[in-house]
């Protein structure tokens, strides 16, 4: 069931009325200018709204976490987006995250606090798991009963983090069939984007990453693939592509497959 | 009293250049950049514990796990033999701990005898995976060269040293009115020696113990050269690994206080007494620049291949290969300690690990998926090293990707790796979905 998403404050202008968010919604570059990914973004906003959680985002004011620069070596760039997001952040009084990303939450969560940003950092799919479990959120099941969903495990939720059940438990609250691919949880196979590859061409191979890791997904049999990250959601849907299954096989983001199922 | 003092005197060789190879290491690891690592010490312990005392992580891998547990636990038992042999040839007695144990004796014997036995049987499934091809990773085709002959000799050496130890047995239980013997299985072998007198037998049972105590100090020799090292960092490696999640990429202190100088000019004072003595250095061109942990993880390699076989670029036929990327470090750092021995700690061979060891080509291809330190069964971390040498080749030697050099850009000037305007960051929530 989809509903109109109910207008969504930016923190300066919580702040203007003096008022404070529960949380903040820090959108991520992918979910603030992706197609594919605002779509996402608009889910996990929906969910917050129907568990009336008061929420704001940072808006213009957001800026990439400095991950991909990082990570491909630009030390010097990730510290300067460190700086100035934890300047607004703390500017902000800002104590608890949630991210539609997991490359965001794993940067804010493990190396801000060095930087000077100690915050609750929170991925959207815990979030939704914690939710459902304190019984703000109930989910039916409808389309997604008995369908075999697979989970591809993000590397910076996963091994990263060691977020491997709270995305399969919420999945498994719509009484979908769980399937597990044969690389999964720690031994889950990259989508191929991480580390910056997201914005170059991959080194010369025999194949692509996401081509095989979308082999593995198809393998399972599942209808749909879910995943918790922008960029594992752009690879995967590449690569079922690349198999000719994308009339089969749907790739959904947890918070779109829960979108769904919201009553 | 000869057999003694020439028994003293190779124990004495034995192990003076045993120790000398080892502080070759010792210094070599130390050539890496200082790095503090005393925290947390009762999950250290924990960890190392359950990772190198307990084979955690071997054991994921079933076959594998089972008959390496096979070799370990005859390896570190066996020791206790062995250690008897010493005792005999220093004192100059005969299976001394015979005359603490009585009759317990040939029971521990026996069962030694049987681990002896479980590592030649381990040695031999081994030797068969590696010849036969499957799995991949430790084929000729992927372990080329000396890494191939190292790991081919290692298994023949011990199948060597086990068959000593069971026919030095096999003579001593042969001999009319043996007081020890016979054990439990180098009495099947002993009746090959029917017919041989007493004194042949005496040769016999000499010559496998010289051979088993030569054997023994020639393998302990040959270790600091080969990657079977391991059985004796391991231990150490584990200890200091990362404890921290793995995806928490340590921030680099000297961009932390430069940053801060440029955002916070005000802090310039504070910021210039903190100033550390060693020149700043960004990222890492040779094995120098990096830290003595990452050196130590070079020299723990056991080149299993696990690491690469979990890869993501390695899997899909990219040139990176983890498991290269510690061979390189430990090769190069090799390299160097020759040239400190032969021209002194000044000299430069105008080599470096990246460049003539690590190519970008291989740098770039990796995801920083951590399918590598997750499958390292001693928590060796290539993904640190390979951080490092980006780190290097961007901000030393601005040596970055077309594609990336633009994503910089784009982070620098929009504050998304897109080129997308700030302004329309809320944009979503203006579109239906």
């Amino acid at each position: 069931m989809e509903t109109q998403l109910n207008p969504i404050p930016s923190l300066a202008e919580m702040a203007a009325e003096g008022k404070v968010p529960e949380v903040v919604f820090w959108v991520g570059c992918a979910g603030s200018f992706d197609d594919r990914a605002k779509r996402v973004t608009q889910n996990i906003a929906r969910i917050l709204q129907h568990a009336g959680i008061q929420f704001a985002i940072l808006g213009e004011e957001e800026a990439c976490t400095g991950d991909p620069a990082k990570r491909a070596g630009n030390e010097f760039l990730f510290q300067m987006m460190a700086f100035q997001n934890i300047q607004v952040l703390n500017g902000y009084g800002v104590k608890k995250l949630v991210t539609g990303c997991p490359h965001c939450f794993n940067t804010i969560k493990n190396e801000y606090p060095d930087l000077g940003g100690h915050y609750e950092v929170i991925h959207h799919a815990s979030l939704i798991q914690e939710l459902l479990d304190s019984g703000k959120l109930s989910v039916r099941g409808g389309a997604f009963k008995g369908k075999k969903i697979t989970f591809h495990d993000s590397c910076y939720l996963g091994r990263a983090n060691g977020i491997y059940e709270a995305p399969r438990q919420v999945l498994e609250a719509l009484d979908a069939d769980l399937a597990e691919m044969k690389k999964s949880r720690a031994h889950g196979l990259c989508c191929g984007a991480g580390g910056a590859q997201m914005f170059k061409e991959a080194e010369k191979g025999k194949t692509e990453v996401n081509h095989l890791r979308a082999e593995q997904a198809l393998e399972t049999g599942a209808e749909i693939i879910a995943v918790g990250c922008p960029f594992c959601h752009t690879m995967m849907s590449d690569g079922v592509k690349h198999h000719n299954k994308e009339m089969e096989v749907k790739v959904m983001d947890v918070a779109e497959v829960i979108g769904h199922g919201l009553h | 009293m000869v057999e003694q003092v020439l028994f003293i005197l190779m124990l004495a060789v034995g192990v003076g250049f045993f120790v000398r190879s080892i502080s070759k290491i010792r210094r070599n690891i130390f050539l890496g950049r200082p790095l503090q690592i005393n925290d947390r010490k009762p999950e250290r312990w924990k960890t190392m514990a359950r990772v190198a005392l307990g084979q955690s992580k071997m054991v994921l891998r079933p076959v594998a796990g089972f008959f390496h547990i096979l070799i370990y636990v005859g390896f570190v038992l066996i020791n206790i033999e062995v250690l008897e042999i010493v005792l005999d040839g220093i004192t100059g007695s005969h299976r001394m701990f015979a005359h603490y144990l009585g009759d317990f004796y040939a029971v521990a014997i026996g069962f030694f005898e049987v681990l002896a036995v479980l590592v030649m049987l381990a040695c031999i499934v081994f030797l068969a995976r590696r010849l036969s091809g499957s799995p991949a990773r430790l084929s000729s085709t992927q372990l080329k060269g000396w890494a191939n002959t190292d790991a081919l000799l290692i298994l023949g050496i011990e199948l060597v040293l086990m068959t000593a130890l069971l026919v030095m047995n096999a003579a001593e239980g042969a001999m009319p009115g043996a007081e020890v013997a016979p054990f439990l299985v180098s009495s099947r072998i002993s009746p090959l020696f029917s017919g041989l007198n007493a004194e042949t037998l005496h040769w016999i049972e000499r010559l496998a113990w010289w051979f088993h105590a030569a054997g023994i100090l020639g393998f302990l020799n040959y270790l600091p050269f080969s990657k079977h090292f391991h059985i004796v960092l391991a231990f150490p490696n584990v200890w200091y690994s990362n404890l921290e999640p793995k995806g928490k990429f340590a921030n680099h202190q000297a961009v932390k206080r430069e940053v801060e100088l440029m955002m916070n000019p005000e802090a310039e004072v504070q910021s210039a007494t903190a100033e550390s003595e060693l020149p700043i250095k960004f990222g890492a061109k040779d094995v120098q620049d990096l830290s003595w942990k990452q050196l130590l993880d070079a020299y723990s390699c056991t080149e299993c291949g696990r690491c690469s076989s979990e890869c993501p670029a390695h899997q899909t036929g990219k040139l990176l290969s983890p498991r290269k990327i510690m061979m390189d470090t430990r090769d190069r750092l090799e390299e160097v300690g020759r040239n400190i021995d032969a021209h002194g700690k000044e000299y430069s061979d105008g080599k470096s690990l990246l460049g003539d060891f690590i190519t970008e080509e291989e740098l770039w291809a990796c995801t920083t998926c951590n399918a590598c330190t997750q499958a390292c069964p001693v928590n060796i971390d290539p993904l640190s090293i390979i951080m490092d040498l980006r780190r290097e080749l961007v901000l030393e030697q601005s040596k970055a990707p077309g594609a990336l050099t633009a994503m910089f850009n784009n982070v620098e000037n929009n504050a998304a790796p897109w080129p997308f305007s700030p302004a329309d960051r809320g944009n979503w929530r203006l579109t239906s979905h």
